[in-house]
């Protein structure tokens, strides 16, 4: 019973969407505020404070009861 | 997915690299905390230099003359640096070695004011500040010891890797940001382990791969003055040492010539540091804070200040300039600094989670665990609990 290459890309995606989302959201807050001052810190600060703020939402506001089942 | 045996595998690998650099890693973070603040809590720990008022104005004296006024403050040693700093315009700082010669470690850094040319030396790094320096750099074991820091950060960047790969089967069956808070504490635990490390994973990434870059500065600093240095100074081979040196305004002018738009950031006096016998070593640096890093070397005869040679610096030297700003923090002001030791402490978090993941659950085997995850999980249907059902 293997699943079907259209079910793992789903699985995959399932699992690793968010985390390569913020990693790009990561990587462009660590290179803006290497490229200039004022502005591009400012979006530096936005990009990486959201990492912070996505970390610290899901360890304290995130419903545990989110968990489900997949199908 | 991954099967059964290549999780294993890679669950291997994470555990290994994990344990071996983890308490290393603790003091990395622990000790780097207050060093991303290290220039505001020298300066509230009174270990700074200020520049003093002056009617606005006021012009500033020569580069030559500031020189000298260190020079007849110290004038038995020997003034191996001069170097600007962008956060103090009002100030340059020279570096006094005991002699022309001496390549100890020995130094003094003397702050010079621009307007006054009043020279103060800076006091010594605050004792605190020094010892997390320390414990963070060298293990107060010189380059040995940086260098297997070094090695620990290449382990941790390894356990990284690893870590992202067996997120894919340890989360397969949950959605992102899960934290079974209600469950057994050792599940909370690998909850938080995943998403913190997931989160953080590209800045820790990023700061521990730069973390190791750095641990080879003195190694590429050498190489870089070994090669394209001496192959720039190879000219004057057999020429004797520069004795009666020239005006330093006049060679940061020539240095101005051979790099416009740039700034000096540095300059090496003629010496066996950064420099050559018979020269001035300008370094220029660009505007922005990347450019800033990516320093121009010009030579310029300490004799006559005129130009000698100036080249762009190799590759992996400017792997390493690049490598400091994105290690360190320090390119986007205060709240770059706050976000950095926030990321810090959620390290502190995720490496403490895995020594406790481990010690609590060391005696089973990984087998159990898999297939306990996914009991845990009553599915019934595909996926890894299959794969371990067939074998």
């Amino acid at each position: 019973m293997k699943p079907s290459p259209a079910a793992k890309n789903s699985v995959f995606m399932h699992v690793f969407g968010k985390p390569i989302l913020l990693a790009l959201i990561s990587m462009a807050g660590l290179v803006t505020a290497l490229v200039g001052d004022g502005v591009w810190d400012v979006v530096s600060w936005i990009t990486l404070g959201f990492i912070v703020a996505v970390t610290l939402w899901y360890v304290w506001f995130a419903k545990p009861e989110s968990r489900k089942r997949r199908t | 997915m991954l099967t059964a045996k290549t999780v294993k595998i890679w669950y291997a690998v994470h555990k290994w690299t994990s344990l071996v650099c983890t308490v290393f890693l603790l003091l990395l973070c622990l000790t780097g905390l207050p060093l991303i603040f290290m220039h505001e809590l020298s300066h509230l720990l009174g270990g700074d230099v200020e520049a003093g008022s002056v009617a606005p104005g006021t012009p500033q004296r020569s580069l030559d003359e500031l020189v000298n006024s260190a020079r007849e403050k110290y004038p038995d040693e020997y003034a191996r640096f001069l170097v600007w700093d962008d956060d103090e315009p009002g100030l340059v700082f020279v570096t006094f070695v005991p002699s022309r010669y001496d390549m100890s470690d020995e130094f003094k850094s003397i702050a010079v004011d621009v307007h006054t040319g009043d020279v103060t030396q800076f006091p010594e790094l605050n004792k605190f500040l020094d010892i997390m320096f320390h414990l963070h750099v060298d293990l107060f074991a010189g380059l040995y010891g940086t260098l297997f820091l070094g090695f620990m950060g290449l382990l941790f960047v390894a356990s990284l890797v690893s870590g992202a790969v067996l997120y894919g089967p340890f989360m397969r069956k949950l959605d992102f940001g899960v934290v079974r808070k209600e469950r057994i504490t050792r599940l909370k635990w690998l909850d938080l382990h995943n998403l913190l490390g997931i989160v953080t994973l590209t800045w820790a990434f990023v700061v521990g791969g730069t973390g190791v870059i750095n641990t080879l500065a003195e190694i590429v600093l050498a190489a870089w003055q070994n090669g394209q240095l001496a192959e720039m100074v190879e000219p004057y081979k057999n020429s004797p040492p520069a004795v009666d040196f020239s005006s330093i305004d006049a060679a940061v002018e020539t240095a101005h010539k051979a790099a416009p738009g740039m700034t000096p950031s540095f300059m090496a006096f003629p010496g066996p540091s950064f420099s050559s016998d018979h020269h001035y070593t300008v370094f220029m640096r660009g505007e922005t804070p990347l450019t800033s890093r990516l320093l121009r070397p010009v030579l310029v005869d300490a004799e006559t200040s005129e130009f000698t040679d100036s080249r762009t610096l190799p590759w992996w030297v400017t792997a390493l300039l690049v490598s400091q700003p994105l290690h360190f923090g320090d390119y986007g002001g205060m709240p770059m600094k706050i976000i950095w030791a926030v990321l810090d402490v959620i390290t502190i978090v995720v490496l403490g989670s895995g020594l406790y993941l481990w010690l609590s659950h060391r005696k089973r085997p990984i087998e159990e665990r898999i297939s306990e995850l996914e009991k845990n999980e009553a599915l019934t249907n595909g996926g890894l609990g299959q794969e371990q059902a067939h074998r």
